[in-house]
């Protein structure tokens, strides 16, 4: 399963570079999703998959799956998600500011000035 | 701290109360103030005249950085009192001088008297001190200072330009010197002068021996502009003519002669100093005497005679180094290159000087520099003509002048050189004396140029600003005193040899000298009639007819030495040097997000797989893997299909679906894996994050052709397959290289013991690592703050606007 999953992982990381490297700032906050389920699930399957039971303590079980790397990733999908609602708002102000959405278009350069 | 240092510092020190003398005193000349303080100096370092002459050295320190080996430490021997009654003595000349050159109400006073006597200060440091880094920041600071004095004027664009061109070729040397300076420290441990001259013998076989050698020279070639370093000096010009005297003909283009003579004792015996202190003092020699005689301006001619007489002074010091090699000083013929070099010092410090000064009167009561339109000015300023005259008969080499004496063992030195046999020079030796003599003939025709197309022939008043008329007397002090010591010193050279010359002979050579014996230096006017006088004679003969027949032979000058200047390679590096920066850099700062992200990656993508390949990292272990079942072979094709149909689909709306079905699918993953936590979050964030992105997609514009499938770009294509290929491959590897086990037992164990909780992830995250929690939260305080404040800016600005 583990194998599998490096693999999933890698296509999420695939896709997410790709996004990520398009014009289209929709489409960038797109990629840094994809990217961060990506990361989550790495997080995850480095700490090994279904060791044991869920982590809560019951009786008569002794194994549990790893505790830790779900604390970690749960941190992490709440910054993600904090992070990922800034951009889309700044994404939205910027359009309604610049009036486009692409990149390319955005540059500080001499062009614009 | 004791008074030697006190008194090297001084003039930093003194530089503090300048600007409030000219605000409080404005109606003195803030000069009156200045010229006390190298007075007293002067009479205070003369004081130490008979501690060197008996070959004593006063050493004092004040501890700076004791444990890094770098204290200011002061030492006086004959070649630094030598320098420092020079730089003390032609600076206060200098500043008398600059009391009646510059007018009190015209120019910022308090500016250059600060900047004078900070070089002044700098100046004293380099020479005196002991400790290399010390005389390093002096040496920086001398350049820093001659930068500021020849910007002095700084709204002309010729003394802006000049200034910088001064300190990018100074700094540079100054900065190779550094470098040989921690080479020197890497070989022997110290960064005493003293110490490493007493180590001598061992570094010379050192293997940094020959780079530390090659930086201390260019840190001397490029402050006494030496060839092809020279070009910073004739642009220095434009500096005020005080400044030029002083700087640039008496004091700190003698830095680097200092430096050299100083290090003699450490890199003498090396055949590499021979041909390059030597050879490159005479190249420097004939190259500034040719380039001189086409000048135009006075101190354009002054500032290449400069140059030529600074390669005169260095290439007897290369040779004179060659001394080193007879061991004993017993009719060791070769050490009188030496004492010429330390008395042309001298000599050339007094007639230049007064030149500089005979020139600056020129200017200031004509207005013009230019001998084109000068002329005939004998009549009206006789006494300037003099001085004029015979500074230029002493720079000539003529018999009443101590310009003779040195020029006269300048030709012992160089036809001696045919006599050694080192260095190849049996063969080569012969280039030196034919060398120096062609370029004595020039410097004869461009010194009676000098004087007597500024003095003699037709006057015209039509091309003058000002009415000519002879100086102010006080003006004319200064280069009297310095013409004076021009006689003097001719007349009775031996006043000097042993008060002076020998003291700094023996810093020089301190390897010849046994105990208690000192150098026999006597200079003598007549030595009968051999070659050397010969060779004078020539120079007058032949320098004569040249002058003579000048207007006939003067125009090639006009075609050749243009293609030879070292000015248009110099403006064409530092042009090639902009433009290729701004060239490359904007080549690759191109602005676009793109391609940043791409360097990023690829910069990922190579360094990652470089360490993979290099450690033959990668290895693939499947002992340790759990079972695949059919729910998760589902899942796994739904988020695969999932991922990659986004890149396809044309409407955005519908990438967004799919981004939120690869976020409900991850949630099942966390179900399957055991991780209910994990579930439940993700799904309720998934489904906010959807929201969010379809509020978004309600904004975005509705008038581009928008609905478009994404681009095909094969490079993004590469870079993202990399980096997906590169991630899946380390976390294989990751997988595969376990080396110990998980803490997490810890947690299982004492979930309940420590923290009364059962849910395992909960009590980690609000008990045993609290503080994630705590500024997890506090980012979502932020990115909510921040949300709010740009949705509220907008309708701030909005009334505003």
């Amino acid at each position: 399963m583990e194998i599998l999953m490096a693999f999933v992982i890698g296509i999420l990381f695939m896709t997410a570079t790709y996004l990520m490297l398009s014009r289209s700032l929709l489409r960038i906050i797109i990629g840094t999703g994809l990217l961060s389920h990506g990361a989550h699930l790495l997080i995850l399957t480095m700490g090994g998959l279904k060791r044991g039971a869920a982590p809560i303590l019951r009786d008569n079980i002794t194994i549990y799956t790893d505790p830790l790397p779900q604390a970690l990733i749960l941190t992490a999908i709440v910054i993600s998600f904090g992070v990922t609602a800034f951009f889309l708002v700044l994404a939205y102000r910027s359009y309604k500011e610049l009036g486009t959405d692409n990149v390319e278009e955005m540059r500080g350069s001499k062009l614009n000035d | 701290m004791s008074y030697l240092l006190l008194a090297i510092v001084s003039p930093l020190l003194f530089a503090i109360f300048i600007p409030f003398f000219h605000k409080w005193f404005g109606r003195v000349h803030t000069g009156w103030f200045v010229l006390p303080l190298p007075i007293l100096l002067f009479a205070y370092f003369l004081s130490y005249l008979p501690q060197t002459m008996s070959q004593k050295r006063v050493m004092e320190t004040f501890e700076w950085i004791p444990s890094l080996g770098m204290n200011f430490t002061a030492k006086v021997d004959g070649l630094g009192l030598l320098f420092a009654l020079l730089i003390t003595g032609i600076g206060a000349l200098v500043i008398l001088y600059s009391i009646y050159y510059l007018a009190k109400d015209k120019e910022k006073l308090n500016t250059f008297y600060v900047y004078l006597l900070l070089f002044m200060g700098a100046m004293l440091g380099v020479v005196l001190s002991d400790n290399l880094i010390v005389m390093y920041a002096f040496w920086e600071l001398t350049s820093f200072s001659s930068f500021l004095l020849i910007g002095y004027w700084y709204e002309r664009e010729r003394s802006r330009y000049g200034a910088q061109k001064s300190m990018l070729i100074t700094v540079f040397g100054g900065l190779a010197m550094l470098g040989g300076i921690i080479l020197l420290y890497v070989m022997t441990g110290t960064f005493s002068m003293t110490e490493i001259i007493s180590t001598s013998d061992e570094i010379f076989n050192h293997p940094l021996f020959v780079p530390a050698l090659l930086c201390i020279l260019l840190g001397a070639f490029t402050k006494s502009a030496q060839f092809p370093f020279y070009i910073w000096l004739p642009d220095a010009m434009e500096a005020p003519t005080p400044v030029s005297a002083y700087l640039h003909s008496a004091t700190m283009v003698k830095a680097g002669i200092y430096l050299v003579a100083r290090f003699t004792p450490v890199f003498g015996e090396s055949s590499v100093w021979f041909w390059l202190v030597g050879g490159v003092g005479l190249l420097t020699l004939i190259w500034g005497s040719i380039f001189a005689v086409k000048q135009t301006d006075l101190k354009a001619i002054l500032a290449f005679s400069t140059v030529s007489q600074l390669g005169l002074i260095m290439s007897l010091l290369g040779v004179g180094a060659a001394a080193l090699h007879y061991e004993a000083l017993d009719d060791n013929i070769y050490t009188i290159a030496v004492t010429a070099a330390i008395f042309h010092l001298i000599n050339h410090a007094t007639f230049k000087g007064s030149l500089f000064m005979a020139a600056g009167i020129v200017d200031h009561e004509t207005g013009t520099r230019d001998i084109r339109k000068l002329g005939g000015l004998m009549q009206f300023m006789p006494v300037t003509f003099t001085i004029s005259a015979i500074g230029a008969f002493s720079m000539v080499g003529l018999p009443p002048f101590n310009g003779f004496l040195s020029k006269e063992m300048f030709f012992t030195a160089m036809v001696q050189v045919r006599e050694m046999n080192i260095f190849n020079l049996e063969t080569w030796g012969i280039l030196f004396p034919v060398l120096a003599w062609v370029a004595s003939i020039f410097t004869f025709v461009y010194s009676m140029i000098l004087v007597f197309k500024t003095f003699t022939g037709k006057f015209q008043p039509e091309k003058l600003s000002n009415k000519p008329h002879e100086a102010p007397i006080g003006m004319l002090i200064s280069p009297l005193i310095l013409v004076a010591l021009v006689v003097i010193f001719g007349l009775f050279p031996n006043l000097l040899a042993s008060t002076l010359i020998s003291p700094a002979m023996s810093a020089v050579l301190p390897d010849l000298l046994g105990a208690g014996e000192e150098f026999d230096v006597h200079i003598s006017f007549w030595h009968g009639p051999n070659i050397e006088l010969f060779m004078t004679l020539g120079v007058i003969l032949l320098g004569f007819f040249l002058f003579k027949t000048y207007p006939k032979w003067g125009r090639i000058y006009g075609k050749l030495p243009q293609k030879l200047s070292l000015n248009r390679f110099y403006d064409g590096l530092i042009e090639k040097a902009q433009n290729g920066s701004n060239r490359m850099t904007s080549s690759y700062m191109t602005g676009s997000i793109r391609s940043y992200l791409v360097y990023i990656f690829a910069f990922f993508i190579f360094i990652l797989s470089a360490a993979l390949i290099r450690e033959n990292a990668f290895k693939l272990d499947t002992s340790n893997v759990s079972s695949i079942g059919i729910y998760e072979m589902v899942l796994v094709l739904f988020i695969v299909v999932g991922s990659i149909s986004i890149l396809f689909v044309k409407s955005r709306m519908t990438s967004i679906i799919l981004l939120g079905s690869v976020g409900y699918t991850v949630s099942l993953f966390y179900v399957l894996f055991r991780a209910p936590d994990l579930a439940l979050t993700q799904l309720v964030i998934e489904t906010i994050s959807v929201a969010l992105f379809l509020v978004c997609f309600y904004h975005l514009p509705k008038y581009r052709k928008l609905e478009t499938r994404m681009r095909f770009r094969l490079t993004n294509a590469l870079i993202s397959i990399g980096v997906g290929a590169i991630v899946t491959i380390i976390a294989l590897s990751a997988h595969s290289n376990k080396l110990f086990d998980s803490i997490s037992q810890y947690y299982v164990e004492n979930t309940y013991v420590e923290a009364a909780g059962k849910n395992m992830v909960n009590v980690i995250l609000v008990d045993f690592r609290g503080f994630d929690t705590l500024f997890e939260i506090t980012v979502l305080a932020i990115a909510s703050l921040g949300i709010y404040g740009m949705i509220r800016l907008k309708s701030d600005r909005g009334k505003q606007g």
